[in-house]
Order: C-alpha cells, then sequence, then structure tokens
C-alpha cells in the first residue's frame, strides 16, 4: 500500500484560530460594511459550532484551512436536489436516510444487502481532512468521516474478473425532487478501477465535522477520491457493484468531451470552457495553483504510469 | 399616430428618474454585497460571492437588453409614445451592466493581472479558444459603437446609416441568450426561458411588420 505522508499537525491552523479570524473578519466587516446592510447579521453566529478535533489531515499545504461548516453544508453540486448549488441546502432537508440499505454485488465472492448500520459496522470510522476540487475550478478543504472503500472490496472479495467498482445513487423521484427532471441521466452512477477503490485514501463518507452528513452533502453515504474532480463523489449510494468493464459514468456520458472516466485533478488539461491551471478556494479571494492529482501525485501517480492523461481525462 | 389608448398622453414625471433609480439599484446592491463579502468577510451572497455576482449582473444585462426591444411593441401597443426616448437609457444600462458582469469577471474571478498565476496566454486562451467567451466578448464589443453613436447628435448625423446601425440591436441580445446558454453546464432551462422572449420580441416586430405592409 502506498504510504500517505501527513502534513506535519504544527502546519494547521488549529480550529479555533481560524474561527477567531473569521469572527474578526466578521466583526471588521459588521463595522466597515455596516451600512451595506445591518440587517444581514454573519450567518456564522447561526452556525453550530463543529466538533472538535476535525481529523487527520492527509495532503494539505501550507496555507490550507478547513472550509467553514457553513459553506461545506450549503453550497455543493448535488443535481438530485436541483441545480443550483444553494439548492441541495433548502431541497434536502427531511430527506429520510434511515433506514437505508446498500446491496453489494457483481463480480465477487460475498456480495450481500446490507443495513447501513451493518455495512459500516466492521470499520473503523476515521477522521480526515482533505483538498476537494470541484471541476468548475472552486476548491474548499474538507474534514470528511467515513470508512476506507478499500475494507468494503476486500469484504466483498471480488474475483479476478472483476476490474471496476460501480457506485450508484439512490433512484427515488418522489424524495429526490431533481430526479424529475432529465437534466442527467438518473440514478447518477460513478465508477472507479478497482486499483483507485482499494487506494488507501478513497474513502466512503458518512460525516463531515465529526458528525453525520447532512442530506445535502449525500447522506449518509458517499464517495470521497480527493486527488478526482468532484463530480466522482457520487452520493447517497444505495449499491456497490463489481464489473469487468468501465463503467457508464453520469457525466462522463452526458458530456464526453468534457468530462470523462478518470476525472484526475490535472492543471495541464483545460476544460473545454475555462482553464484548470488555477481555483479559487471558497472563502478566499485570491487564485492559488492547481496541483497535480490535487496535491497527492506522491500518493497517486504511480496508479495512471504510463497513462496519456491528456486522452485519460 | 394615433391617441394613447390608456390615455397617459404624455409621459409621467416621476417616470425618469424612477427609471434610472431603478434600473441602477441591481448594480449598487450586486457590486457593494459582493465587497463586502469579499474583503469584509460577510456572506450576503453565499459562499461564492464572485460567481454570484457574475452571474448576476450577467442576467440583469439581458433583463436591459430585453427590456430595451420592449419598448416599441408597448409603444405600439398602448399608443404611448413619450416611451421611445427611454429606449435609449435601457440600452445603455444593457451596455453598462454588460461592462461590470465583463470587468467582474476579469477582474475578481479569472483575476487578470490581478492574480500572479493568471497570465497574458491564460487571457489569450479564454479569448481565442472558449466559444462562450467569443460569443460573449463580441456582444459587448458590439455595444461600443450603438453607445457611441446612442446620443441626439449622433442620430442626426448618421441618418439612415444610423437605423442599419442599430439593428445591432436585435442581434447583440440574441449573443447574450446563446452565451447564456453556453455557460452553463447541463440545465439550460433558464438560457431556453429567455430564448422564448427574445422570440416573442423579436416576432412581435415581424408580425407588426406585415401588418402594416398589408394595411
Amino acid at each position: 500500500m502506498p504510504k500517505i505522508p501527513r502534513l506535519p499537525s504544527s502546519e494547521i491552523t488549529p480550529e479555533s484560530v481560524w474561527v477567531d479570524r473569521r469572527r474578526f473578519l466578521a466583526a471588521a466587516g459588521a463595522a466597515g460594511a455596516g451600512l451595506l446592510g445591518a440587517g444581514a447579521l454573519s450567518r456564522l453566529a447561526a452556525a453550530p459550532q463543529p466538533q472538535r478535533p476535525l481529523g487527520t489531515p492527509y495532503g494539505l499545504q501550507p496555507g490550507d484551512e478547513p472550509t467553514s461548516y457553513e459553506d461545506v453544508t450549503t453550497y455543493n453540486n448535488f443535481y438530485e436536489f436541483g441545480t443550483s448549488k444553494d439548492d441541495p441546502a433548502v431541497e434536502a432537508q427531511g430527506f429520510r436516510t434511515r433506514p437505508w440499505t446498500v446491496r453489494v454485488d457483481g463480480l465477487c465472492a460475498k456480495p450481500g444487502n446490507y443495513q447501513l448500520e451493518d455495512f459500516l459496522k466492521p470499520s473503523r470510522v476515521e477522521d480526515r481532512i482533505y483538498r476537494f476540487r470541484c471541476v468548475e475550478a472552486w476548491s474548499m478543504v474538507i474534514p470528511w468521516r467515513g470508512i476506507p472503500l478499500a475494507d468494503v472490496v476486500a469484504r466483498a472479495q471480488p474475483t479476478s474478473q472483476a476490474k471496476f467498482v460501480e457506485l450508484t445513487t439512490l433512484l427515488d423521484p418522489q424524495r429526490m425532487p431533481g430526479q424529475r427532471y432529465d437534466v442527467l441521466d438518473w440514478p447518477y452512477v460513478e465508477g472507479l478501477r478497482l486499483d483507485e477503490a482499494k487506494h488507501p485514501l478513497t474513502l466512503l463518507a458518512t460525516g463531515v465535522y465529526g458528525r453525520d452528513l447532512p442530506p445535502q452533502n449525500g447522506a449518509p453515504l458517499r464517495l470521497v477520491t480527493p486527488w478526482k474532480y468532484g463530480f466522482k463523489g457520487v452520493k447517497s449510494i444505495v449499491r456497490i457493484r463489481f464489473v469487468e468493464r468501465m463503467p457508464r459514468t453520469t457525466w462522463a456520458a452526458a458530456i464526453p468531451s468534457e468530462y470523462g472516466f478518470y476525472a484526475n485533478v490535472n492543471p495541464q488539461v483545460d476544460h473545454p470552457r475555462w482553464s484548470q491551471a488555477t481555483e479559487r478556494r471558497i472563502g478566499n479571494f485570491r487564485r492559488i495553483p492547481t496541483l497535480p492529482f490535487n496535491g497527492y501525485a506522491d500518493q497517486v501517480a504511480s496508479l495512471y504510469a504510463g497513462m496519456d492523461l491528456r486522452r485519460n481525462y | 399616430m394615433s391617441t394613447p389608448r390608456f390615455g397617459l398622453a404624455t409621459a409621467p414625471r416621476w417616470l425618469a428618474p424612477l427609471l434610472n433609480f431603478g434600473a441602477a439599484l441591481p448594480a449598487i446592491g450586486i457590486v457593494s454585497m459582493v465587497i463586502a463579502d469579499v474583503f469584509f468577510g460577510r456572506s450576503f451572497m453565499g459562499a461564492d460571492p464572485i460567481k454570484e455576482a457574475e452571474h448576476a449582473l450577467g442576467e440583469w444585462t439581458i433583463r436591459f437588453l430585453f427590456a430595451s426591444l420592449l419598448v416599441t411593441p408597448l409603444r405600439q401597443f398602448t399608443g404611448w409614445n413619450w416611451l421611445a426616448r427611454h429606449r435609449r437609457t435601457l440600452g445603455l444600462y444593457g451596455f453598462a451592466y454588460g461592462c461590470v458582469h465583463f470587468l467582474t469577471w476579469a477582474l475578481l474571478d479569472v483575476q487578470i493581472g490581478i492574480s500572479e498565476y493568471v497570465g497574458w496566454a491564460d487571457v489569450q486562451k479564454d479569448l481565442t479558444k472558449r466559444p462562450f467567451i467569443i460569443v460573449g466578448m463580441s456582444a459587448l464589443l458590439l455595444m461600443v459603437p450603438l453607445a457611441i453613436t446612442s446620443t441626439t447628435s449622433m442620430i442626426a448625423r448618421l441618418g439612415r446609416r444610423w437605423r442599419v446601425l442599430h439593428r445591432l440591436a436585435y442581434v447583440i441580445p440574441a449573443l447574450g441568450v446563446i452565451h447564456w446558454g453556453m455557460s452553463v453546464k447541463k440545465d439550460v432551462a433558464e438560457p431556453a426561458m429567455g430564448a422564448v422572449v427574445l422570440a416573442v420580441l423579436l416576432g412581435s416586430r415581424v408580425l407588426h411588420a406585415r401588418r402594416s405592409a398589408t394595411a
């Protein structure tokens, strides 16, 4: 297994400090820009205080600070609950994630239907802080909680034929209003090569900031692959299937010229409509350079040795 | 010209100041909020105030261009001929919003000349290789000659040629809607609605021209 270097904890700004910094900025803003609209109090005051500790940092760069809980949970793409990035936080309220069944099947020796609790029980839940890079050139730093997908793969015992893992979101237009419109081919399907699925960085997330995932972030179970663009992170997973052929993944099928199966973060390969060389970190103004594999090249680049990453985008 | 169908033979006196106030208000609001969010740590406009402002300003650009196209059919329907002189105001506001939209994209979003990581090569690529930016930039650049020739003296000086030049006012909103449609990822519902409104605005002209020709 590749070794994952961890940023020394001394490099990470303690949460108390960055929360204070945000408060200070909010206060400074209130003083300086009070004329602009004193009515809207900083939403920070209303946000629940995140739990401590946030988790073990993986691949963070100097200057990386966790994005606020507020921003992580109110700004994301989850087309099952609307196509605007502020839709999911509103439309997913009341989405019930218990009971929840996960089906593991396909080319494996130990398929099964699991209640979520039983599915998670054998694994140790970990808190990990990862970088997150959206294909739309914005980024965050997110403290996830979850289990390694490698655990699930090991338990299922894929056969030698299995080359890929396909992960599927719940299909239920009653509960997921966005699925009533044909904006994408529902249900949302994503996939990984088996070696990517077994990689120690690959997480099945069940929480953020040390608490359960809110429904808008893909509760109760979502994929996190920090070296890939965010759309690989299939949410509200109900099925994990081992297959021989590369799965037909949703965005790659919808607009093949813009989104590929691999979706590895790559500053050298532009999206047809914008450059991927830089990104805007949510909460900050200045653009920062985008790193190959989103800063996880040391851990994952070997998976793609000899591959033309310009063609396999 | 006929007498107005709905009274109001002359423009109400409050109309011009109200129009200017109402037209400037969204820009003042959006720009203040984005400054408060980006530089003072507030969050009036959500997690990504820059994108939010950029999109809002783009949509207001199209709204004003549509409003300028609405003047003539509305004037023909109501008989309020005094509406005509506000067409220029609305068109100029469309141009102004287009400029602020462009500046938000260039300075805050892409950060041309601001970020040390964004060079002229990137700008060049944006302006030559990305169709939705080329279409948007064309719409903005085509508005420049219209804005310059919008003064009363220019109208008099150019005469018939002015009318030909200002037919661009039909092309520019179409480019704007195309730019909008190309900029969204998959959900084209809103730009499609814009296209329908534009089709009605332009279609009403074709109908009116036919009716006048046969009458």
